[in-house]
């Protein structure tokens, strides 16, 4: 199989995995902090509803997804008229879709990092002339590097195996929705199997060194 | 202008089990004690100052300037309050070194007059530490460095929250002495909150007694002390703090001689130079009475005196309160030598004072 065949899937799942997690981290900051300082009695209603997509099997989320997102769907109908393509079965979409799938993992682990962080040092800093944003860049972000870190790692691994929900809202488009998970299963079906071994293989290696330099890292800080 | 300098506060706030309701105009110089059992309401009101809660219904007005009035809906958050608070515990900014730590306040607050960075690190002692993490510190130098950090965002006013109540005493023996620098030589004022009647009588010289979420007191140091009415002030805490001047260091005996508007006072080891003013606090129980000028006496000091009341308290001890001059201090006497000695109002006593504790004012 050629080069491109291998790398092309690969290099579309980490631009997916990647951009799914920038975007999660300024979509998850907000309502991670909002879950570790409210006092609202809808926290365990929106907690839960974050979780959700660690529980749902990938097909009922896609399944949902490729009926908000399709051309006739709240979300699909308004991106049509915006930009005159179809959300379902294209990049964009698998974005907005992976956002969704992803976002307990950023979230989480974000909220626990502000909650350990607690009032004390966002009070010594607001008595010190910061405002709450300045208080939050300054102090509360820095202090939670090790939370941001963690979330990081974990979207981009969990984005990038993903295969269920990439099937149903974005089907099997080389250089568009072809992720390597797919195009995994692609090869399979046809009893490719040494393409498959090759494919997984990569998969593999990159899954590893992503959690294993998440793990080194968070050792190292944790020595200092 | 204002003629009025002074911090005029008054705060309503009420939760499910605990009430605070206090009236008060602190002065904007030296340093004012908040002084109460816990649980008095004294941090409360600390928070509320600082804006970090928020009353039912308040007003605080600062030399003029009105910083919050529930009743016009203003409100200034806590980071538009010019001032400095320092915590029970340090709280440092953990992923800052000690340098960057202490100039966190300064770069955000606008100065008419850059505060002088090293001269407050100087005052504290912090010169060695600059270049440390804050993982690295005692808790006496941490909390040093939350001094510094509170002072160096050039505040109008600092409130310390029991600043030395997380350290064991060793520390607190360490930090003590810069108090006693910060009285002396800064001129911001400070609102010093404590439990601790031994710093309060050191360190302050206006005092605010809290209970129960209310002002049972409030005046000058040496006055309110005095106050044999208040509970928290009576009890093991209760003592006086007068003024002297040094007179004379005799050197043969390692004593000095002051002088206070009672008489004259000696007190152990070289106290000061001459006409340098002191403080001396003398606990109750230190202080015992007599009829007569005892004519051979272990005590040194031994000075003439005149009862101004006397009170009960639990158990088998009085509280007699005793006029020296213009000063005021409290003796503990059991109430058998009270009768035995028909001790009342207006009587002519011996006070003898067997220890005192110095502070250079």
């Amino acid at each position: 199989m050629s080069t491109n065949n291998l790398l092309g899937p690969l290099w579309l799942s980490v631009q997916l995995a990647g951009i799914t997690t920038i975007v999660l981290m300024i979509v998850a900051t907000p309502i991670a902090w909002w879950l570790a300082r409210t006092v609202s009695r809808w926290k365990p209603v929106v907690q839960a509803t974050v979780a959700l997509p660690i529980v749902l099997p990938p097909t009922v989320m896609g399944f949902y997804l490729l009926i908000i997102l399709g051309p006739s769907g709240a979300i699909g109908h308004w991106w049509v008229e915006l930009t005159g393509n179809a959300l379902t079965f294209s990049f964009a979409g698998l974005v907005i879709a992976s956002c969704l799938y992803s976002l307990p993992f950023a979230v989480q682990p974000l909220a626990a990092a502000f909650e350990s962080l607690g009032n004390a040092s966002l009070e010594a800093a607001w008595t010190l002339g910061a405002s709450r944003l300045d208080a939050f860049f300054a102090v509360a972000l820095p202090l939670s590097v090790r939370g941001y870190l963690s979330a990081i790692v974990l979207s981009f691994a969990h984005t990038l195996g993903e295969f269920g929900v990439v099937l149903m809202v974005g089907g099997n488009i080389p250089g568009e929705t072809r992720v390597i998970s797919i195009a995994i299963y692609d090869q399979v079906e046809s009893l490719n199997y040494s393409a498959a071994h090759q494919l997984s293989a990569l998969l593999l290696v990159v899954a590893f060194i992503a959690l294993f330099g998440m793990f080194f890292i968070n050792r190292r800080w944790r020595q200092r | 202008m204002s003629a009025d300098s002074r911090i005029r506060i008054r705060y309503e706030l009420k939760r499910d089990d605990f009430a605070l309701d206090v009236d008060l105009r602190l002065p904007m110089r030296g340093i004012t004690g908040v002084y109460g059992p816990s649980g008095s309401g004294k941090t409360s009101l600390l928070r509320c100052i600082a804006g970090l809660e928020k009353p039912t219904s308040g007003k605080l007005i600062v030399a003029g300037d009105v910083w919050q009035d529930s009743s016009a809906s203003i409100w200034r958050a806590v980071h538009e309050r010019d001032i400095g608070y320092v915590f029970q515990e340090p709280r440092l900014f953990g992923h800052l070194d000690v340098r960057s730590n202490i100039e966190f306040g300064l770069r955000r607050r606008e100065h008419e007059r850059a505060p002088d960075m090293q001269h407050i690190v100087s005052l504290l002692g912090l010169e060695r530490l600059l270049q440390r993490r804050t993982d690295e510190l005692s808790g006496g130098e941490a909390q040093r460095i939350a001094i510094a950090r509170a002072l160096l965002c050039a505040p109008r006013f600092v409130l310390m929250d029991e600043p030395l109540a997380s350290l064991d005493q060793a520390r607190k023996d360490e930090i003590l002495p810069f108090l006693d620098r910060l009285h002396a030589e800064a001129e911001v004022p400070i609102i010093y909150v404590s439990h601790n009647i031994d710093e309060v009588g050191r360190l302050c010289d206006y005092l605010v007694v809290m209970d129960h979420g209310r002002v049972v007191a409030d005046g000058d140091l040496q006055s309110v002390l005095v106050r044999m009415d208040v509970p928290s002030l009576a009890g093991a805490h209760a003592g006086s703090v007068i003024q002297g001047q040094a007179q004379a260091y005799d050197e043969r005996d390692d004593l000095t001689r002051l002088r206070f508007s009672g008489g004259d006072i000696w007190v152990p080891g070289r106290a000061a130079g001459n006409a340098d003013t002191l403080r001396l606090r003398i606990r109750a129980s230190d202080v015992s009475l007599c009829r007569s000028m005892p004519e051979q006496s272990t005590i040194l000091n031994i000075i003439p005196a005149t009862v101004e009341t006397i009170q009960a308290e639990h158990g088998p001890s009085m509280l007699v309160r005793l006029v020296l001059g213009t000063d005021r201090i409290v003796a503990r006497v059991t109430r058998r030598s009270v009768r035995e000695l028909d001790l009342k109002a207006g009587d002519k006593v011996y006070a003898q004072i067997k220890s005192v504790a110095v502070r250079r004012q």
